[in-house]
């Protein structure tokens, strides 16, 4: 080697210099991301005793080339350690690091890393980096940002489709343009939802173009970044300052997916639960074909006992004619509220409220009726002088809103209220109806808005008739929750009706076909009048009763609607150039298309280009800027820096790749690889390149500060979903579960408060959800979970291809002091202390272990020994200390002094450099 | 180390908390090296101390810190700053169509809507008259200290994507927010507490915490949210049971583990953590003493109106009742000052909802008491102690409202207006602003600007210019280009400089 470091660093220096001084001025056809895949062959470094597999030949090559001595290999617990974070994500196996440390052949590391690859974890592990890609989230985004409730569905097909290893190209094609063949399954329908992760504004008096168009945009943009590595939203406005993509050419890419209508599908749950239901409904079917048989049987008996019953509704009917129903105000005996506000009785025996200021109310009203039974209550709501608006309510526009009603026989409230059904009212708002207030549900009700300072009436009745004894009185109960308050009814009068109601005995419909001779009605109004006295018949009404249950218990299929894209077919929208990005401001027509300096579209049979064909355009394997930005991002996980360091821009402005060959004979091999991600990662993860130790190595800071020619591997702070597995895995609070809704775990009080939505709650999961990944944490655009963020978790706004790694005290206080992460602590005292080992080192010892998979050092065991006796001299004052900081994790046969002495210091385990970074 | 060292080992450096003090020092360093304002050994020098601020800005600065107000939803200007007296001749009035014409509206039918005139009073303040209305009576007496900008304008009508305008100077998520731009450039002269602080009152705004995300720029820029009752900081309490002295025995060994992994891998990584945890420990000490206002006068707690009543009954939006606004926003203006005093470089205090469609006059009048004496009493204290002419204090909103009445909830009559970027109106004081004047003007029923229109890039550069920042040259690499506060625009507004 005749340069020294020194001498090519400044060089090195002079080149990036000049290359960034004439940036523009290169001539973007020939820069190095547009050229085809080189297919010059690996350096012949094969019999180089480091070597492993030909990515080392490269790397090896280019160490040479600058006079750098490659790093050992790193030791089996720090290998071992490596492969669980980079592919898991998660606390590694002690016993794997024994077993490779006994067996340290190529044959028993790759056994480990074929098990960590078929493993549900890595599949979980992986979904989220492209989750990052997908921007993906729970809720809208926009203002209100309300909640996607399915949206998880499509992050459960992004883990399914790892797991499967399901080739990128196919990956590619069924996110991109899933709804667009012939025959396209659920499955592939629920892929595209990768473009309705997009952001929503459902603001009132917004403009719905501008934003389809800005969803429409991202689409685009994300294309751009995720699959061609291209900052393509630079040409939204303007053609490219530096690469060669003019404003017409992203308008060409913007017409791709201008037709694509945002629409919902049915799929399965999950593909298990789909079987498991297609299994139950079989049997079901068997149960439903034994019973209608016995109901035939049942039916035609009751059907010739008719006649005789109908005779008997005659009777019944004719004692209504001579007892009509008749309306009587009753008597107010006595009138209270909840909140102590009176209620004054006026002159029409109607009950008037005053107090605007009270928030929710419950008025309870004992009335002595003129009838011997209860059968209706009668609720009028009246306009006053004194109301706002004049009533009937007492919120500012004159409204109220009516909980609950629910009326009891005497003088108490004591007992069962009478079951009531509503009879309607004259006037109910829409959604507000009068039915809601005896639901049972505070929260819904009845209301008026916007018929104020009119009189309204709603009734109410019994199931049965109740007979009210010798007083003739009635408590009745009116519950007025509103959630924000304030909906009092102001002015009301209350009212019961006694008489025979005909309508019990028979509905007026079918009074009517009753009044008619048998030979006069129709076979329609005999079936209608058949089929409801069949309902009489007890025996009848028993079967039927046990088929109606029958048919509740039939299986439901595990369908639920999600939000996917479908190719509009009819009113196809012309695309054009947008004047500035302007939505109001459109130019010339343009046609999909792709960028004139990537290899053309292939000729395709589809009569109008479409997605479908970009879709195939991009994994046709002629397009080069798709390999390489695909192995770029895989390579860049199991590094922490991409082979090309700026993994969204391959453009004029990016950085060039520091091992151009090895970039392109990876990318050249993912091809022959069939896409496959899993062969991919294991050719990279077998190599002695990955292998390598991270140690820095000062006498090369000064030359190669970032490790750009790979002497060794790189050292990284986890991401933050990862930070929270490592802590439940280490613990073994991790819960294993895969998919499904997104949960809630514990969250400090009061961020959900700064969304705008204040009816959004974050209500903590229990069980086993507390416990789950942390990429199964519920996504709220506008409150992220601080966890998540503070540890650089991308805000899902837009696609993000590399997340930044900050090193702040925020971070140092949630992994010291955050609730979840102190109950990883205290789990993990627990666990330490149940093994009953003899010694303190032989706890420490095995701490260490469940962490870090290796045992402590000497200077490690006695900074953790120190910790701890002072930790137990301080708990041996302070019970109740220890009582409180062990909490729930107390150890059976032992003090809480003592736990909570190991719980003080197992957080100092967890808060170790090493736990939290991949090294 | 080289110039264009990579974006991960910049980032790190750049922390607020890495160095304590200089974090946005280097950034802003580099950026003045690659100018070739400074050498770069003063770039590497000045990030270390604190005091050297002024060989980081472009030119000498006027503010140290700034409070920016943000009153989400859009307060209408008409009933507070911009006094109409034509629009109450033309009452019931419609717009003329070619006025109307190329507007957008949210909800408002402009061919069928009228012109609302408002109820309010205003009268004239301090010796340059300024006028408010009787709504703002405590603001009114900080007039010769104000200056109010009555030709703000706006390009976005929806509440989420304007209030993205109003803070990152671009209506697009991910991008950095204006307090973590200049925090970026400057960096925290505090060494306990965090450069960018974030203060709420009431209810929720639309943005959430994307109106004080940090963008592409490292999330160390992001604005911290402080809250005025309980942990004042998230995760700041110990454990229940741990006591601070284990908290320190407990850094202490953990130090010791770092420091002994860091003898054997040497990533300089190691040892930001380890000062990150002892700022973060510094934090655990610093921030309570912040918020503990014990140590006020009564005078001054009055002053600032903390424990006033709260308003009781119907006060649906911004105030439900349990927030207990009046109280939680006052207190906020204290702790502004209390952070000013310690070096916090920006303070974004937000309250919302200031969305009147129906019902205005009740609930503005509702809003403008919680806020006006909170901070006229702010602006008062800060003269008082000496600290506004270095404080820049702001107060806005995403836009402003319509002369246009609106009626929503099928009222009898009109209660209420609609969004109006077209034209709005700010404050600004201290920090280098010349106080007791009016920029710019709006027509005789206030839809247009008639004089000195001022973009909000234009407010944003001439915010970035009082502390000393160059708007063109304070920028950041992302995705292939160089973003800046200002996106495309920006023109610094020197009227408003003494």
């Amino acid at each position: 080697m005749s340069t020294s470091p020194k001498i090519l660093s400044t060089f090195l220096t002079a080149v990036a210099l000049v290359a960034v001084l004439t940036g523009g001025s290169l001539s973007a056809a020939d820069h190095w991301a547009y050229q085809p895949l080189s297919t010059a062959p690996p350096p012949a470094a094969n019999n180089v005793p480091w070597v492993r597999n030909t990515i080392d030949e490269f790397v090896w090559d280019k160490l040479q080339e600058v006079g750098i001595a490659t790093s050992p290999p790193a030791d089996p617990a720090t290998l071992v350690k490596r492969l669980y974070y980079d592919l898991h994500g998660l606390a590694p196996s002690y016993d794997d690091v024994a077993a490779l440390a006994n067996d340290p052949s190529d044959e028993s590391y790759a056994q480990l890393v074929d098990r960590l690859l078929s493993s549900e974890r890595f599949a979980e592990r992986w979904a989220r980096h492209w989750l990052d890609i997908a921007r993906y989230a729970d809720s809208n985004g926009f203002e209100k940002d309300s909640n996607r409730p399915n949206a998880w569905r499509y992050r459960d097909w992004v883990i399914d489709a790892i797991h499967q290893d399901m080739p990128f190209d196919q990956f590619t094609v069924e996110q991109l343009a899933g709804d667009m063949f012939p025959d396209s399954t659920p499955e592939q329908l629920l892929a595209t939802a990768f473009h309705r992760q997009t952001l929503t504004n459902t603001e009132g008096g917004t403009d719905k173009e501008q934003w389809r168009v800005a969803a429409v945009m991202d689409r685009t943009e994300t294309l751009g970044a995720a699959w061609l590595g291209l900052t393509v939203g630079c040409a939204r406005c303007h053609d490219h300052k530096y690469d060669d993509i003019t404003q017409r050419e992203y308008y060409q890419l913007f017409a791709y997916f201008n037709n694509g209508d945002e629409v919902n599908t049915d799929v399965a749950k999950s593909p298990e639960k789909y079987r498991q239901y297609e299994l139950a409904h079989e049997a079901y079917q068997g149960r439903v074909a034994e019973l209608r048989a016995e109901v035939k049987l049942v039916g035609a008996q009751a059907l010739e006992r008719q006649p005789a019953r109908e005779e008997d509704l005659l009777r019944q009917l004719a004692v209504a004619v001579d007892d009509p129903l008749q309306l009587h105000a009753v008597e107010v005996v006595s009138a209270s509220s909840t909140s102590g506000q009176p209620l004054r009785v006026l002159e029409d025996r109607s009950l008037l409220a005053a107090n605007r200021e009270v928030k929710h109310d419950t008025y309870t009203v004992v009335v002595r009726v003129p009838v011997a039974e209860f059968q209706r209550l009668v609720l009028e709501v009246l306009p006053h002088d004194s109301l706002p608006q004049q009533g009937p309510g007492l919120a500012s526009s004159g409204n109220f809103m009516l909980s609950e009603v629910r009326v009891f026989p005497g003088e108490s409230t004591e007992g069962t209220p009478i079951p009531l059904v509503d009879r309607g009212a004259d006037f109910s708002q829409d959604e507000w109806h009068s039915s809601q207030a005896v639901d049972g549900d505070p929260k819904t009700g009845w209301s008026v808005a916007p018929e104020f300072g009119e009189p309204h009436q709603a009734s109410f009745d019994s199931e049965e008739t109740v007979p009210l004894g010798d007083q003739h009185t009635l408590t009745v109960v009116l519950d007025q929750q509103y959630e924000s308050g304030f909906h009092l009814i102001g002015c009301f009068r209350l009212s019961v009706v006694s008489g025979t109601d005909p309508d019990r005995i028979l509905p007026p419909t079918l009074r009517e076909i009753m009044s008619l001779p048998s030979a006069e009605r129709s076979a329609d109004q005999a079936k209608q009048l058949a089929n409801h006295l069949l309902t009489l018949d007890p025996e009848y009404a028993e079967i039927a009763s046990r088929f109606k249950t029958l048919e509740a218990e039939a299986p439901q299929p595990p369908l639920m609607s999600v939000r996917v894209i479908r190719e509009r077919q009819k009113d196809r929208r012309q695309t054009h150039i947008l004047h500035r990005g302007e939505f109001l401001q459109p130019g010339e027509e343009v046609s999909p298309g792709t960028l004139a300096t990537l290899p053309p579209v292939q000729p395709s049979t589809r009569v109008v280009p479409d997605r479908l064909e970009l879709a195939r355009w991009l994994i046709s394997g002629q397009n080069p800027l798709v390999p390489r930005v695909a192995v770029n991002h895989i390579w860049y996980h199991l590094f922490g820096q991409g082979i090309v360091r700026t993994l969204n821009d391959f453009g004029i402005q990016g950085e060039s790749p520091t091992h151009p060959k090895l970039l392109d004979w990876l990318a050249a091999d993912y091809l022959r690889l069939d896409w496959s991600r899993k062969k991919l990662i294991k050719l990279i993860v077998m190599s002695a390149t990955y292998r390598q130790s991270s140690h820095h190595r000062p006498e090369l800071t000064e030359f190669d500060p970032t490790n750009r020619w790979l002497y060794r591997q790189n050292r990284f702070r986890v991401e933050a979903e990862t930070v929270r597995d490592l802590y439940l895995s280490a613990s073994g609070l991790l819960s294993s579960k895969v998919g499904g809704p997104s949960v809630f775990p514990p969250i400090p009080a009061g961020i959900t408060d700064v969304n705008y939505n204040s009816s959004f709650k974050w209500k903590v999961s229990g069980g086993e959800n507390r416990y789950r990944r942390g990429m199964y944490t519920f996504f709220k655009r506008t409150a992220p979970h601080p966890n998540l963020t503070t540890f650089d978790c991308p805000d899902s706004n837009v696609t993000c291809v590399q997340r930044t790694r900050s090193n702040t005290p925020l971070g140092a206080l949630i992994t010291l002091n955050n609730e979840v992460y102190h109950e990883a602590a205290q789990a993990l005292a627990q666990r330490v202390l149940a093994a009953s080992m003899p010694t303190d080192q032989d706890r420490l010892d095995y701490a260490f272990r469940l962490c870090v998979a290796r045992s402590p050092s000497q200077h490690e065991v006695e900074a953790l020994q120190r910790l701890l006796d002072a930790s137990r001299r301080w708990f041996d004052q302070d019970s109740e200390g220890a009582d409180k900081l062990v909490g729930s994790y107390t150890v059976e046969k032992l003090s809480n002094a003592e736990t909570a002495a190991w719980v003080a210091t197992a957080r100092i385990v967890l808060n170790m450099d090493q736990f939290i970074t991949r090294e | 180390m080289s110039l264009w060292m990579d974006q991960a080992q910049r980032t790190r450096r750049e922390f607020f908390n890495t160095t304590a003090s200089g974090l946005g020092g280097l950034a802003l360093g580099s950026v003045l090296t690659r100018d070739g304002l400074i050498t770069r050994a003063t770039a590497v020098e000045s990030n270390l101390a604190k005091q050297h601020v002024n060989e980081l800005t472009h030119f000498a600065p006027r503010a140290r810190s700034c409070i920016f107000f943000f009153m989400a939803g859009a307060p209408s200007q008409i009933d507070l700053f911009d006094p109409k007296p034509r629009l109450n001749e033309l009452h019931g009035e419609p717009l003329p169509k070619e006025v109307w014409e190329k507007s957008r509206f949210a909800f408002i039918k402009p061919e069928t809507a009228r012109l609302m005139g408002s109820p309010r009073k205003f009268s004239r303040y301090g010796s340059c008259g300024m006028e408010f209305s009787d709504l703002l009576p405590h603001l009114g007496g900080c007039a010769d200290d104000l200056l109010m900008v009555r030709s703000i304008f706006s390009e976005e009508f929806n509440h989420h994507p304007g209030q993205l305008m109003m803070q990152c100077g671009v209506s697009r998520f991910g991008m950095p927010t204006m307090g973590s731009w200049v925090t970026y450039g400057l960096g925290s002269e505090s060494e306990n507490l965090p450069g960018y602080v974030v203060l709420t009152a009431g209810r929720g705004s639309s943005g959430g915490a994307t109106l004080y995300q940090s963008g592409f720029l490292p999330s160390s820029y992001s604005g911290v949210l402080f809250r005025n009752a309980g942990e004042p900081v998230l995760n700041l309490n110990n454990p229940n049971g741990l006591p601070p002295e284990l908290q320190r025995e407990g850094l202490d060994a953990l130090a010791k583990i770092n420091r002994g992994r860091y003898q054997e891998v040497h990533d300089p990584e190691i040892t930001s953590r380890i000062k990150n945890y002892e700022l973060a420990n510094r934090m655990q000490t610093a921030a309570p003493e912040l918020t503990d206002l014990s140590g006020e006068t009564r005078a001054t707690l009055d002053d600032y109106g903390i424990g006033r009543p709260e308003p009781t009954g119907e006060t649906y939006r911004g105030s439900l009742p349990h927030l207990r606004t009046f109280d939680s926003f006052a207190r906020n203006c204290l702790l502004a000052r209390r952070m000013v005093e310690r070096g916090v470089r920006f303070i974004n205090v937000i309250h919302a909802s200031w969305d009147q469609h129906s019902d205005l006059d009740y609930h503005l009048t509702h809003n403008a008491t919680a806020v006006d004496q909170p901070i006229a009493a702010l602006i008062r204290d800060l003269k008082q102690r000496g600290l506004l002419d270095e404080t820049l204090v702001v107060f806005g909103s995403e836009f402003g409202r319509t002369p246009l009445g609106e009626n929503r909830n099928k009222r009898k009559y009109n209660t209420g207006r609609d969004h109006h970027p077209r034209c709005f109106t700010m404050l600004l004081a201290g920090g280098g602003i010349r106080g007791g004047q009016i920029y710019g003007a709006t027509d005789e029923v206030g839809w247009s600007i008639t004089e000195n229109p001022v973009h909000i890039n234009d407010l944003h550069a001439t915010i970035l210019h009082l502390f000393g920042l160059d708007h063109l040259r304070l920028t950041h690499r992302f995705q292939g280009r160089d973003f800046r506060l200002t996106d495309v625009g920006g023109n610094v507004v020197e009227a408003w400089i003494a």
